[in-house]
């Protein structure tokens, strides 16, 4: 194994991260997320301040492999729970990491809410159009026509309703600062995550609001495709439906950002 | 020390405030949105956490939160308000942080009605969430006891990593008594060992949670919890006691029905009927040894409450029917009048019950042959 020399470095382990091997599937972009969250954590030097709140979910043990201090949500709560942290440690940085079965199906009451208080909390918003955990069933996020264990014959709109756009139903809110949509399907797009998560977390540190980065993410396992089939489907049919883009950025986020 | 008159809901709200609560978390509903109201003025003129939440599960989880950082927080409900709840206390349990709540009691199941009852006693004292653990449960009588037991509530939670619930009922919430408010005491943030509150560079990093995929791991804290709640009811049983030093008869009751049932032994005092009454103040734990105690001198106890029956079951099992047991209930948000617990003492003193029969099938039969 050679030896890392600077000149040689090009990749490495970010601090924010523990040694814990991630349980994730092979190709699953959770991998990608989080380490874009410990980079940018490390990058803001706010790791030993920062309090992550975990969902219930395929991220369900997400405090195994944060270098932070971590707590565990009932499903679909993580928004309350942050807020009860935000709340009593002004100065602390609170972040939630959630699913879409967790955030916009049986959470939908408290991430509106949240963002609607304006709460100055972080969420990254994992969107891959199924309940991974549980091993594949609808979500709120599931394409019309896509098959999953619990809609069998692909979603039919008639029965089983529309996907729910999340950032486009949260930048209607007053008190969300930063909201935007952005994919992990190829290196440009995960570029371009890291630059929005970087401006999420600068949003609360800056006490500007609620901001949330929903990011489109694959499930190889649970769309029945190899990872870079799944990379493909959420490249042509993810991002025509969920188009990648900032749906509110406040005018002080604005500032910052410029 | 002032006396003040002091609306229930709003005294329990002042005296958590005294006691050092940092943040609140609750959501309307009646008999119990004054403690909502109050707060919603207090805590921010004090520079302290106040939301309303979206919903009680909001309110719960953000409690959660905040118990995490290691603060004093609490939220009050009352009973549909509670059973929402229970997904968060589960969890609290399950994570083994302190927290407070209160539970104003009133008629049910279901929407039932806005009126005092006791029948969320199973609830509270038994569990209530999924899963196995226990509730540490005060029930005061009156306001001034309601006002008392809050700060008690803080330390007992925190003492033993537990919730702490106080329940009381819509008349203790809504009525106004003369009261001494508990002195203030400054808030003091603990640095507890425990507390998700930002590692700032000085130490590992913690986790709270309360999954535990490994189960012999769960199994470990399914023990830890029992063993905990052992050392709970060796330390922290409290009940009041009236007339019982050459009582020979035993009225049991707590909370309103417990302090109705105080008017009516006093009156069949005055009869010269040598009655007595134990009220629990923890229901849970429930003071077992106590009515361990009563029994060589009992002829016959007489549980009075506002259900069917809940606390009669705890002490029957300590009774095991060496003696016999009576039962008195009034249903649905209907308090009972010191009278009718009178004639209940005649009735017991008269024709002692035999410890054959059920006590509920009977007082069932007397509920329904009175219509």
């Amino acid at each position: 194994m050679a030896v890392k020399t600077p000149n040689n470095l090009v990749y490495e382990r970010p601090e924010g991260f523990t040694d814990a091997p991630t349980h994730y599937c092979p190709g699953c972009t959770h991998g990608v997320a989080h380490r874009l969250i410990a980079e940018v954590l490390e990058d803001m030097n706010i790791l030993d301040r920062t309090i992550g709140v975990a969902p219930v979910g395929c991220s369900v043990f997400a405090y195994n492999y944060f270098d932070t201090d971590f707590v565990e949500a009932p499903h679909g709560r993580a928004p309350a729970m942050a807020t009860g942290l935000k709340r009593v440690l002004p100065d602390r940085v609170v972040f939630t990491y959630q699913g879409d079965g967790d955030l916009a199906s049986i959470g939908m009451g408290e991430i509106v809410h949240a963002a609607a208080r304006g709460e100055n909390i972080t969420v990254i918003f994992i969107n891959n159009a199924n309940f991974g955990m549980t091993g594949g069933q609808m979500a709120p996020t599931t394409l019309p026509g896509m098959k999953t264990t619990s809609s069998p014959k692909g979603r039919d709109v008639e029965t089983q309703g529309f996907p729910i756009r999340v950032a486009e139903l949260l930048c209607t809110l007053d008190g969300a600062g930063y909201v935007v949509r952005r994919s992990l399907h190829d290196p440009t797009n995960i570029r371009k995550a890291k630059k929005a998560i970087r401006l999420a977390f600068e949003t609360q540190v800056r006490g500007l609001g609620f901001s949330m980065v929903e990011l489109l993410s694959n499930c190889p396992t649970n769309w029945n495709l190899t990872p870079v089939e799944s990379l493909k489907f959420v490249e042509e049919k993810m991002v025509a439906y969920f188009p990648i883009g900032d749906y509110k950025v406040s005018s002080g986020v604005a500032q910052i950002k410029a | 020390m002032t006396r003040e008159m002091w609306e229930g809901n709003q005294a329990v709200a002042e005296a958590a405030v005294r006691a050092g609560l940092e943040a609140y978390f609750g959501y309307p509903i009646t008999p119990q949105t004054e403690a909502l109201e109050y707060l919603s003025r207090r805590m921010p003129e004090l520079g302290r956490a106040f939301v309303q939440a979206e919903s009680e599960l909001g309110a719960i989880n953000m409690v959660y939160g905040a118990a995490c950082a290691g603060v004093r927080v609490m939220s009050t409900s009352s009973s549909p308000g509670v059973s929402l709840m229970q997904e968060g206390l589960s969890y609290i349990a399950g994570t083994e942080i302190p927290a407070v709540l209160v539970n104003v009691m009133r008629g049910g199941p279901g929407l039932g009605n806005i009126a005092p009852s006791q029948a969320d006693y199973n609830q509270a004292a038994h569990g209530g969430g999924h899963g196995d653990y226990r509730n540490i449960v005060l029930a005061p009588a009156s306001v001034q006891e309601a006002a008392d037991y809050m700060g008690l509530a803080f330390d007992l939670a925190e003492k033993y990593r537990t919730i702490c619930m106080v329940i009381i009922d819509g008349s203790i919430g809504q009525m106004m008594e003369p009261i001494v408010l508990p002195e203030m005491r400054p808030v003091q943030r603990k640095d507890w060992d425990w507390a998700t509150n930002g590692t700032m560079g000085k130490r590992p990093r913690r986790i709270l949670t309360s999954i535990y995929l490994d189960p012999v791991e769960e199994e470990e804290t399914n023990l830890r919890l029992p063993e905990r709640w052992k050392r709970v009811q060796a330390n922290e049983v409290r009940y009041k006691e009236y007339f019982l030093e050459d009582a020979e008869f035993v009225v049991v009751g707590f909370g309103t029905a417990g302090r109705v049932a105080l008017s009516a032994v006093r009156a069949a005092r005055k009869q010269g009927l040598k009655v007595g009454l134990l009220r629990p103040i923890t229901v849970s734990p429930f003071p077992a040894q106590i009515v361990e105690k009563l029994i060589p001198q009992a002829s016959a106890f007489l549980v009075v409450e506002m259900n069917t029956g809940q606390m009669l079951e705890d002490v029957r099992l300590t009774v095991k029917n060496r003696v016999p047991v009576q039962f008195y209930g009034r249903l649905g948000g209907v308090v009972p009048f010191p009278g009718e617990i009178l004639s209940e003492i005649e009735l017991m003193v008269k024709n002692t019950p035999s410890v054959d029969e059920h006590p509920r099938e009977a007082w069932f039969e007397r509920m329904m042959a009175a219509g």
